[in-house]
């Protein structure tokens, strides 16, 4: 038995020296995953990153599967969507996990990035990091977006009218801009086609390249923590960050907890509520597309509707087009907006925490709103806090410098 | 031979080989972008389309598709036509002034060949939803009858001229058309085409 093992053993690393004189295999994974050291102190805030990397390979995973089955073009889409929820095998667990996925992903996202504002995590040295995040942000917008047009219902085909139009707001090419998105005059089949080839192709790529570099960067200059102090101030003798702990196993462990609370909660919504009361898929798409009538409201799903209130706020196409890009931009400046001296949101005073709980609740009001008609009261409402959110980003500069700051500790609390 | 480095000639070789290369990618570009613009079959489909319109009842309004777009043919009652300068207050742009919006052979009150016959693309221009017809009159709510998109709230006349104050910024668009016969027109087709 013992020397079995041994022999065993003695096998394994001959074979790891094999691949590490050929390939970086035993440097890679000490560097990124058994000796990537990152705080101690974590706190629950910190479990999204992961848990986005989560729903990205269910995306992948269910992704590739429906693209088995689905037929992108105008005439069959709508048909073949409906043949995947009823003839193909455990078809529909695949696509509720992936239409589920879609919205489970932006609030991993949104949370995410929230963190990010919690701690000041886009500070000095990680405002790279946040610039990628950001980019990674639109990318999944765009993927969103265009995934929502393939199972050619109503909505889709009008929400991607309402969306592809505001391009044409654009002085001078807008217009022509619009015809090259669609390649036709209207959104038609061939519409359909690029949209797929995007959503599967383009777009995936584009975003797992993002990813990598998102986390190659974080892993050069070492993750952020809730007191907004860098760890590698403090290191022992052999180099190693006092406050830290190895990713694998710690984080791993602590991350696979999160996972697990995680899938419940996904698996929950996949099998008693995929259509989420018509806010994950909405009711008016379980309709085929039809260029002829427009459904009687128009909403986008719910993780466009804060940008999409805003753009309803301006009572002009071209200045609600601006408000609108202005708002999903805006934050990509947060790294330069924020003067403040500390990092964490603990050992900062009243000013920021007070504009930070306006920027959340105007952000989910206007969430909310983005999904009601725009009458009456709901478009002042809108206007208000539309408002209210380019306040927090336009007036950082300023509440952010003489916000009266804690003194911030050596160590991790 | 000489030993030492001409770093003049290098950073000319460099720089001009870069150059080379981007005319060569600028030029490897045109057929990927000109490939997104719509195809010819996408234009061929953009051929004319005939309505007749013999049988259709004053105040009656159908739909058609041209070149994939919507377009809405409305006979307007005479009651309906005295209706248009009751509002012209009213209007963003009453006199249809804005250029590209419609053809010049409409450029009247009416906005049509045809006082009778108005054609529309039906698409808001605000950002395209199909504007609903609703032709009655409620004074209560100062309407005078037109169309209204749901999308967003925008309001258009019997003419499809915007209404101020609403997120729409131009008149509904006029397709070109002209009667090819005294009861057909031909959507996509100018009278001097004809």
């Amino acid at each position: 038995m013992m020397t079995d093992n041994t022999k065993k053993l003695e096998n394994n690393s001959k074979l790891l020296s094999w691949i590490d004189e050929r390939f970086p295999y035993s440097e890679t994974m000490k560097e990124h995953i058994t000796e990537y050291y990152a705080s101690k102190n974590f706190n629950i805030w910190y479990v999204f990153g992961v848990l986005a990397m989560v729903v990205l390979v269910i995306q992948l995973l269910t992704g590739i599967f429906l693209t088995m089955n689905y037929k992108p073009s105008s005439e069959e889409a709508f048909s073949s969507v409906e043949y995947i929820m009823r003839d193909v095998e455990w078809g529909w667990l695949i696509r509720y996990m992936h239409s589920t996925g879609a919205s489970f992903f932006f609030i991993v996202v949104y949370l995410h990035m929230f963190r990010a504002m919690l701690y000041g995590s886009y500070k000095k040295p990680r405002e790279l990091i946040w610039i990628i995040g950001m980019l990674i942000f639109l990318v999944l917008m765009a993927e969103a977006f265009a995934g929502y047009l393939l199972p050619w219902g109503q909505m889709s085909y009008w929400g991607a009218q309402v969306i592809i139009s505001i391009f044409g707001a654009i002085p001078f090419f807008g217009e022509a801009l619009v015809e090259i998105i669609r390649g036709d005059y209207s959104i038609s089949d061939i519409t359909l086609n690029r949209f797929f080839a995007l959503h599967v192709i383009a777009l995936p790529l584009a975003l797992i390249a993002l990813i990598f570099v998102h986390i190659v960067a974080l892993h050069e200059v070492g993750s952020n923590n809730p007191d907004g102090i860098e760890i590698k101030d403090y290191k022992n003798d052999q180099g190693i960050p006092i406050d830290g702990v190895a990713f694998h196993p710690y984080h791993t462990s602590k991350d696979l907890v999160a996972i697990i609370a995680f899938l419940m909660v996904f698996s929950l919504v996949v099998f008693f509520a995929p259509d989420m009361g018509g806010y994950f898929l909405e009711y008016a798409n379980f309709e085929k597309a039809n260029p002829s009538a427009t459904p009687e409201h128009i909403a986008p799903v719910w993780y466009f509707t804060p940008y999409y209130a805003i753009l309803r706020a301006v009572p002009d196409k071209l200045g609600g087009a601006i408000a609108m890009g202005l708002a999903v931009l805006l934050p990509l400046f947060l790294p330069w907006l924020d003067r403040s001296k500390v990092k964490s949101i603990r050992y900062r005073g009243w000013i920021y925490k007070f504009a930070l709980t306006t920027f959340v609740i105007s952000f989910i009001s206007l969430g909310v709103l983005g999904v009601l008609p725009a009458d009456g009261i709901y478009v002042s409402m809108a206007r208000f806090f539309s408002i209210l959110y380019f306040a927090f980003f336009l007036l950082m500069p300023y509440f952010s410098m003489i916000d009266k700051t804690k003194p911030v500790p050596d160590r991790v609390t | 031979m000489s030993e030492t480095i001409d770093q003049n000639k290098r950073h000319f070789l460099g720089m001009a080989t870069a150059a080379t290369g981007l005319v060569g990618v600028g030029f490897a570009t045109v057929p990927f972008l000109s490939s997104l613009k719509p195809s010819a079959r996408a234009r061929a489909l953009g051929a004319p389309v005939e309505v007749p319109l013999g049988s259709l009842e004053p105040g009656e309004m159908i739909r058609v598709v041209w070149r994939g777009k919507l377009v809405y043919v409305l006979r307007r009652t005479s009651d309906m036509l005295k209706r248009l300068s009751d509002v012209t207050d009213l209007l963003r742009d009453p006199d249809s002034l804005e250029a590209d919006i419609q053809p010049d052979y409409t450029v009247n009150e009416h906005r049509s060949l045809n006082p009778e016959y108005l054609v529309v693309e039906g698409s808001c221009t605000h950002l395209g939803c199909a504007p609903l017809p609703q032709f009655e009159v409620t004074p209560s709510s100062d309407w005078f009858g037109g169309f209204f998109c749901p999308c967003h709230g925008s309001k258009f006349d019997l003419s499809g001229r915007v209404y101020k104050g609403v997120p729409a910024p131009t008149n509904l668009k006029v397709p070109p058309y002209s009667f090819s016969q005294t009861n057909v027109i031909t959507i996509g087709i100018d009278p001097s085409d004809a």
